[in-house]
């Protein structure tokens, strides 16, 4: 588009548009309907259903104005007899073949094709071949899956589904095949959807028009205009995507869309956040809170919750002072209950003990990138990948973690022509459609980046102007980088050097350049390194600071960014404002009007040990779940059963519920008003998508019961009210109300009422460090703490599935995902599997020195030779059994991504 | 581009496979190895009528249900091969010899009715011969029998001067006959020499659109960038008409020419000649012209060692009649279902892959050599104003002597049929014709003076379309033809789009019903209507043009239409005798 203005006559009447525009963009800009059915901005733009088709002059037919561009003197008609006609005509030819089922049909209210019959008077179509509509039972080989259902007879064949898969999904799962009368929506061969690269997301779904595809759980459960709608934002990953939720009468969530003018995800959602609502309306959750007596829970009512834990939690107190009680935040909480719960820490059991779970995942990323660039955050937005002309992704499995952006990835590699590299030690699905792969050993990261820096040094890569002005400590790295020579990288790393070299080239040569990571970055006993030698690559080529470029640490829970700005963390306050830093506890004493404790506390993953040796006597623990999610689990729960005094406030009886003394029931994401900060440092808004079932409580109003019972006087009208006072007390969420969020998120930092958040972080080479500059560190490849030995031969590495989430407790409870993926199952290479005579889904025990589990092999060509995964979401299999507890020493860190083990046969 | 074309590898599949089909552990080979999603393959290869994904016999038997050969009785044919051979359209004998399969059209319509034994075709088929044929297929397999085309002797032929003429496998002959001088010349000259001639010339493209082919050069030889495509559009489908393949089998070399001068002249240097699948000989005869060009140094890096690098790959069809649309067939060239792009851009400046690209039809490019050996002033003195040179004609159906005619623009059609055609056959008296091929117009015998060029056309709002004449006598059910035209566009729509792929499929239904015996009075409405809207809103030509005849036939022949419907006996309109 361009600025020069054309000329257009619309209806008689003169308009100026902006040339390039389409017909139908510049009728809505001035007021003028226009029917569409196949149309789809930006997503699906055929020119296929002649709906809105109109007569421009000079011409002998009538113009689709979804594909046609105004021209210089154009002059259009569109509401003449002849338009009228040509529209209803093909809306009559449109509902030749479908069935006139509204009355049982689920998309009825909910189907363009029905408003435009409705709008066009047609009762009945003048071509409706009753006998195909209605009696013909077409069969759809290919939906035998339990999201997705397909009824070809309702399908208008407007291909806006086949367009979403392409365009939005970016997968091509589903396609038109034949042609003609006979064409139809399709998988390759009628395979079914599980036999293709369907992902699931369901924007297929999202995109019909009409009835012909639904997602499988909403069917029968009541139609649109029976539905109340609410928009909030999914409550699983970080990538933060927008969402309407639909209720039905009886209060249960029933259906998910992606918000299509979000700047997150632009309607798009992955199989979790279409599907994965379903846990809230559970049987299973908790509604009234839970007292252990003689080892068996008791119901009882809140008030004798309540006091029965603060007796305890006062006793403990009493008697072993205040650092024997260690506090959880959760990245599942919003950012008011996590300021509660630090707040409830600090200021009113009066120790830093308090953490949350991103300990366990972004830890190292908050050591290395605040000591690298002064701020721990991802510094480019999600809107900002298509800016990119390089995309480095190392340690993401971004399409089963973070789906959604890696849909936005793929696009700038599809559409733009962006490079994708990726190192992983899996070959993932992004790994398949990358340019460049790099399968590299686990633990081996920090050798594989020093190997591509020192290529980019010795080809004289280095950004010069940009290290020379905006860093400092480049001398000392350059002494530690010239020890790497590529071949023992080679070696160390099992990476051919020709891979390393064009890296190298391809990222440091890139007009704009960005690093996306994620847990395998930062779960080693050397993520701190692993992250500090991310920010090197970065600042040595000067890839940051600026649209495409830029290092975006992907955060895996909805809210870990937010809980840890909000302070849930043992060494910070909100913002990052340090403990140990007598100014800024001086302003939150005042602020709290109590003495604050001046030692840093433990982290998660310490607590486990604390508990054994007696340090920790009591835990107060919102919504985490460590008897799942931390490594080497037998030994945990062993420290966690000496605890005298464990108090849960939980959706589900948890594993670690299981064991608490009190068992608060609390409100779920969708049922909260509140913020989560998403990945890109957005803070978004909240809204209760059904009522909390009568006997929870959210999960701030709980703790302010306990603190104002403890004698600290804490009384919130609202979680807006909670968000003011983080407001006053943190730079970067200074500007930052609930009020302001209702038209969508900010970015932080944002500083006052009037800012309109930060889109890019050290915009221009400015970091938040003392001086400005930032810093470039020397960094020595270290192994990892357990190597394969005779006995534990085998690599494991850990992580997540596409389909569930974290310990489960959600995702196990959504019917369609737990029916599709029900157990868990070992990934390993084909050779491997031959060479222990395993054959696929076999059942194996999978043992480290830890533990061990028994479950499925599957035999995949993700994991490379002597490598073998585990997700971590079962119970009956539960991978963290295994898992290493060696831990980074400053993130702390554990190392969940390497650990020895051996498999046998059962 | 790079690598086989997707039409080529999965012809390569299917033919390399015992049972004529392509399997889905290939597709997924395929769809690896040149990065083209599974869907995508799959969508490509259901999409054109001679692939199929399920197996099939040894040999494929394709019967021609175009209008020629419905005219000559196809239905016999199919009825007796489904006899002899115990199957359906559509279906594979137990035995695993036979798959028996039905064509728009196999350009054979001066030979009706027609078939093709896998790449063998059989013409003026008798129903005694069937049995014959196939016990001989059965025991020998499908061997060459090549039909001669009857090629009417008359002066001044331009384009078909040489055809019948000179050994069409033959470089030296061609070269002999003053083949290549024109190249030579235009060599010399330079493009814009070239472009100049042309446009002075007044050549039109004898596509059916009539578009100024000096000009359409310019645009493409203007258009910025290095990479530019010129196409040779022989995918010759419209039901009646043969004449491109006339070209290719008998003079393959001056297509190859007129290629090789409008690369020159436009700066293009890569060229692809699509020809329908079901040309067997001309992709034989073309390829066999590339080569002996190529060894000749007319292709290559270094034209006649001018400097000039042109060379041309052949792209097979795959059974599409959509295809021959240009964008459409840009589209299937990048691998890609046979479905037509929105217009504008068009290709001289937007065409295969993106690139500026010239696109002409056979005929056009056939007229080329003529007119540069020539001169513009020479090709100026043939045919009438705004309407120079000659034009080739298809003539079928109900005519004493069927087969392509050149002559210039300006005769009159009754000439071309009368004189030239030999009259109606057996002395019957003219029905009607069907002018421009089955998306074309029905000319009434008071229509029948006209002179054929693109003004006088005009006046009766028709064209000269793809130049096939289809005689109708006074006996033919007008109805009965509709139907025939209607099951065409049905089965040809590629259904992009609704009024398209549903209107195809509803004309077929009403006149379905009309034949059957319970069609109303209003279903005529219903048709012009439904006409009216297709031809207003349809994505592309196809569409625009599927309902033509069937709306004319209705207001020219309405009272043969009422019959129908009055008249229960007339039931299939006397079927598909008359």
């Amino acid at each position: 588009m361009s600025d020069k203005l054309i000329n257009v006559k619309i209806d008689g009447k003169d308009y100026q548009f902006p040339s390039g525009i389409k017909i139908l963009d510049a009728c809505k800009r001035v007021g003028i309907e226009i029917p569409t059915l196949c149309y789809l901005e930006g997503v699906s733009e055929e020119g296929s259903c002649g709906m809105c088709v109109v007569e421009v002059k000079g011409s002998k037919t009538l113009q689709r104005t979804c594909i046609t561009e105004i021209a210089e003197g154009m002059e259009i008609t569109t509401n003449s007899p002849i338009v009228y006609d040509a529209r209803k005509m093909n809306l009559e030819l449109a509902l030749a073949h479908h069935p006139l089922d509204c009355m049982t049909c689920d998309a009825d209210g909910d189907c363009e094709l029905q408003d435009l019959a409705y709008q066009f008077g047609i009762k009945k179509s003048e071509f409706l071949d009753e006998k195909e509509a209605f009696e013909y039972l077409k069969e759809t080989p290919w939906d035998s899956n339990p999201f997705i259902q397909f009824d070809p007879q309702k399908c208008i064949l407007c291909r806006r589904c086949v367009n979403a898969c392409e365009n939005q999904a970016i997968v091509e799962a589903i396609g038109i095949a034949l042609r003609g009368y006979k064409s139809t929506v399709s998988t390759p061969f009628n395979l079914p959807l599980e036999e293709t690269d369907c992902q699931f997301c369901a924007a297929c779904v999202q995109a019909c028009p009409v009835g012909a595809l639904v997602e499988k759980p909403r069917v029968g459960k009541g139609k649109i205009f029976q539905l109340e709608e609410t928009d909030t934002v999914c409550a699983y990953c970080g990538t933060g995507c927008e969402v309407t939720l639909y209720r039905d009468k009886k209060n249960d969530l029933v259906m998910t869309r992606g918000i299509e003018d979000s700047i997150v995800n632009k309607g798009s959602l992955c199989v979790k956040g279409r599907y994965g609502y379903e846990y809230v309306n559970s049987k299973d959750r908790l509604t009234k809170p839970l007292i252990k007596e003689n080892g068996k829970f008791r119901e009882t009512t809140w008030e004798e919750a309540l006091e029965y834990t603060v007796k305890r939690l006062k006793e403990i107190k009493e008697k072993y002072g205040p650092d024997a009680i260690g506090v959880l935040g959760s990245s599942r909480c919003t950012n008011e209950d996590n300021y509660i719960v630090q707040k409830f820490a600090r200021a009113v059991i009066g120790t830093n003990n308090v953490d949350n779970c991103a300990r366990l995942c972004h830890a190292s990323t908050i050591a290395g990138l605040g000591k690298a660039l002064g701020a721990a955050a991802a510094t480019n937005p999600i809107e900002d990948i298509k800016n990119a002309d390089v995309m480095f992704v190392i340690g993401s499995n971004m399409t089963e973690t973070h789906p959604v952006i890696s849909q936005f990835v793929k696009e700038n590699q599809k559409k733009r022509g962006a490079k994708l590299i990726v190192c992983d030690p899996r070959k993932t699905d992004l790994a398949k459609v990358s340019d460049i792969y790099i399968q590299h050993y686990p633990g081996t990261d920090v050798a594989l980046l020093n190997g591509i820096m020192k290529i980019i040094i010795d080809k004289g890569l280095v950004n010069k102007e940009f290290v020379e002005a905006h860093t400092e400590g480049y001398e000392d790295f350059v002494k530690v980088i010239s020890k790497y020579n590529l071949n023992t990288v080679s070696k160390i790393t099992g990476v051919d050097r020709v891979l390393i070299e064009k890296t190298a080239e391809w990222y440091a040569k890139a007009p704009n350049a960005t690093i996306f990571y994620t847990m395998g970055i930062t779960q080693h006993s050397v993520g701190t390194d692993n992250v500090l030698s991310i920010a090197n690559l970065a600042l040595v080529t000067g890839h940051i600071g600026s649209e495409g470029n830029g290092i975006n640490p992907l955060r895996g829970q909805a809210n870990v960014q937010g809980a840890c700005d909000m302070g849930a963390l043992p060494d910070v306050y909100t913002g990052y404002q340090k403990v140990i830093d007598p100014v800024a506890r001086e302003k939150l004493e005042k602020a709290w009007g109590v003495k604050l404790p001046e030692k840093p506390g433990l982290a998660v993953s310490e607590f486990g040990d604390a508990a054994l040796s007696g340090e920790l006597k009591a835990i107060f623990a919102m919504g985490e779940n460590p008897l799942m999610t931390e490594p080497d689990i037998n030994h945990v729960r062993e420290g966690f059963e000496k605890l005298e005094f464990l108090a849960v406030q939980e959706i589900f009886l948890s594993e670690t519920a299981e064991l608490a003394d009190v068992v608060f029931p609390a409100a779920a994401a969708y049922e909260k008003e509140g913020t989560f900060t998403n990945t890109e440092r957005r803070v978004q808004l909240l809204r209760p998508a059904r009522e909390k079932p009568v006997g929870t409580k959210f999960d701030w109003e709980i703790i302010s019961h306990v603190a104002t019972k403890l004698g600290y006087h804490m009384k919130y009208k609202n979680a807006a009210e909670i968000m003011d006072e983080i407001a006053t007390l943190t730079p970067s969420y200074a500007g930052i109300h609930h009020y302001r969020l209702e038209k969508g998120g900010i970015q932080w930092p944002c500083p006052k009422d009037d800012h309109a958040g930060t889109k890019i972080l050290h915009y221009d080479g400015t970091f938040k460090r003392p001086n400005g500059k930032a810093l470039i560190s020397p960094v020595e490849y270290i192994e990892a703490k357990e190597l394969p030995d005779k006995e534990y031969p085998i690599i494991l590495t850990t992580g997540r599935i596409l389909f569930h989430y974290h310990s489960g407790n959600e995702t196990r409870r959504v019917k369609v995902l737990d029916a599709f993926v029900p157990r868990n199952y070992v990934e390993i290479n084909k050779e491997d599997a031959e060479k222990l005579n395993i054959n696929h889904k076999d059942m194996v025990r999978v043992s480290t020195r830890r533990g061990s589990i028994e479950l499925e092999a599957r035999i995949s060509e993700k994991p490379k030779k002597g490598v073998v995964f585990i997700s971590f979401h079962f119970r009956e299999a539960s991978a963290n059994v295994l898992t290493n507890a060696a831990l980074d020493p400053i993130a702390k860190i554990p190392e969940y991504k390497v650990a020895a083990c051996k498999i046998e046969k059962i | 581009m790079k690598g086989k074309s997707l039409t080529d590898a999965l012809h390569d599949i299917q033919s390399g496979n015992k049972e004529n089909y392509i399997p889905e552990k290939d597709t997924l080979t395929i769809s690896e190895k040149s990065k083209v999603s599974l869907s995508k393959v799959y969508g490509f290869a259901t999409f054109y009528s001679m692939f199929s994904v399920k197996p099939r016999g040894k040999h494929i038997i394709r019967v021609c249900k175009s209008l020629s050969c419905h005219m000559g009785k196809a239905e016999e044919v199919i009825e007796k091969l489904e006899e002899v051979l115990g199957v359906e359209i559509g279906e594979t004998t137990e035995d695993g010899e036979f798959t028996l399969e039905e064509s728009s059209c196999l350009g054979m319509c001066s030979v009706s009715p027609a078939m093709m034994i896998d790449k063998i075709p059989f013409g003026n088929l008798t129903v005694d011969q069937i049995p014959e044929i196939i016990k001989k297929v059965k025991s020998e397999g499908s061997q060459e029998k090549i039909y001669t085309e009857q090629i009417l002797p008359a002066q001044g032929r331009v384009v078909l001067k040489s055809v019948g003429v000179i050994n069409p496998e033959s470089i030296d002959e061609y070269i002999a006959s003053r083949g290549y001088l024109a190249l030579k010349k235009a060599i010399e000259n330079g493009p814009q020499w070239v472009i100049n001639e042309l446009k002075k010339s007044e050549l039109r493209g004898r596509g059916g659109a009539g578009f100024p082919t000096g000009r359409k050069w310019e645009f493409t030889a203007k258009a910025p960038g290095p990479q530019k495509y010129l196409i040779c559009n022989a995918d010759e489908g419209e039901p009646g008409t043969f004449k491109d393949r006339v070209i290719m089998e008998g003079d393959p070399h001056s297509i190859i020419e007129g290629m090789i001068i409008a690369a020159f002249a436009t700066g293009c240097n890569n060229g692809y000649i699509y020809i329908r699948g079901e040309y067997d000989l001309s992709i034989r005869r073309i390829e066999k012209a590339i080569g002996d060009a190529r060894s000749h140094g007319f292709l290559g890096r270094n034209i006649l060692g001018s400097g000039f690098p042109f060379d041309i790959e052949i792209h097979k069809g795959a059974g599409s009649y959509v295809v021959g649309e240009e964008t459409t067939l840009m589209e299937s060239i990048e691998g890609h279902r046979g479905e037509p792009r929105k217009k504008p851009p068009y290709p001289p400046t937007f065409g295969l892959l993106g690139k500026p690209t010239v696109i002409n039809n056979v005929e056009t490019l056939a007229n080329v050599p003529p007119i540069i050996t020539n001169g513009a002033d020479w090709y100026r003195t043939i045919g009438v104003p705004e309407s120079y040179g000659t034009k080739l004609f298809s003539l079928s159906g109900d005519v004493n002597w069927k087969g392509v005619i050149e002559a210039p623009f300006g005769t009159r059609l009754s000439y071309i049929v009368n004189e030239l055609g030999g009259g109606v056959r057996n002395g019957k008296k003219l029905r009607g014709v069907i002018f421009g091929g089955v998306s074309g117009t029905l000319l009434t015998p008071d229509q029948f003076d006209i002179p054929v060029d693109f003004n006088s056309l005009v006046t009766i709002e028709a064209g000269p379309g793809s130049g096939s004449i289809i005689v109708m006598d006074e006996t033919r059910s007008i109805v009965n033809i509709a139907k025939n035209i209607a099951y065409f566009f049905k089965y040809e729509s590629c259904g992009k789009c609704t009024p398209c792929r549903i209107g195809t499929e509803q004309l077929m239904n009403i006149i379905d019903r009309i034949l059957e015996g319970s069609g109303k009075e209003s279903d005529l409405e219903v048709i012009e209507r439904l006409g009216q809207d297709m031809r207003l809103t349809s994505f592309c030509p196809l569409g625009q043009t599927a309902p033509n005849i069937i709306v004319q036939s209705i207001q020219k022949f309405r009272s043969k239409w009422l019959e129908h419907m009055k008249d229960k006996k007339l039931e299939g309109g006397g079927s598909y005798e008359r």
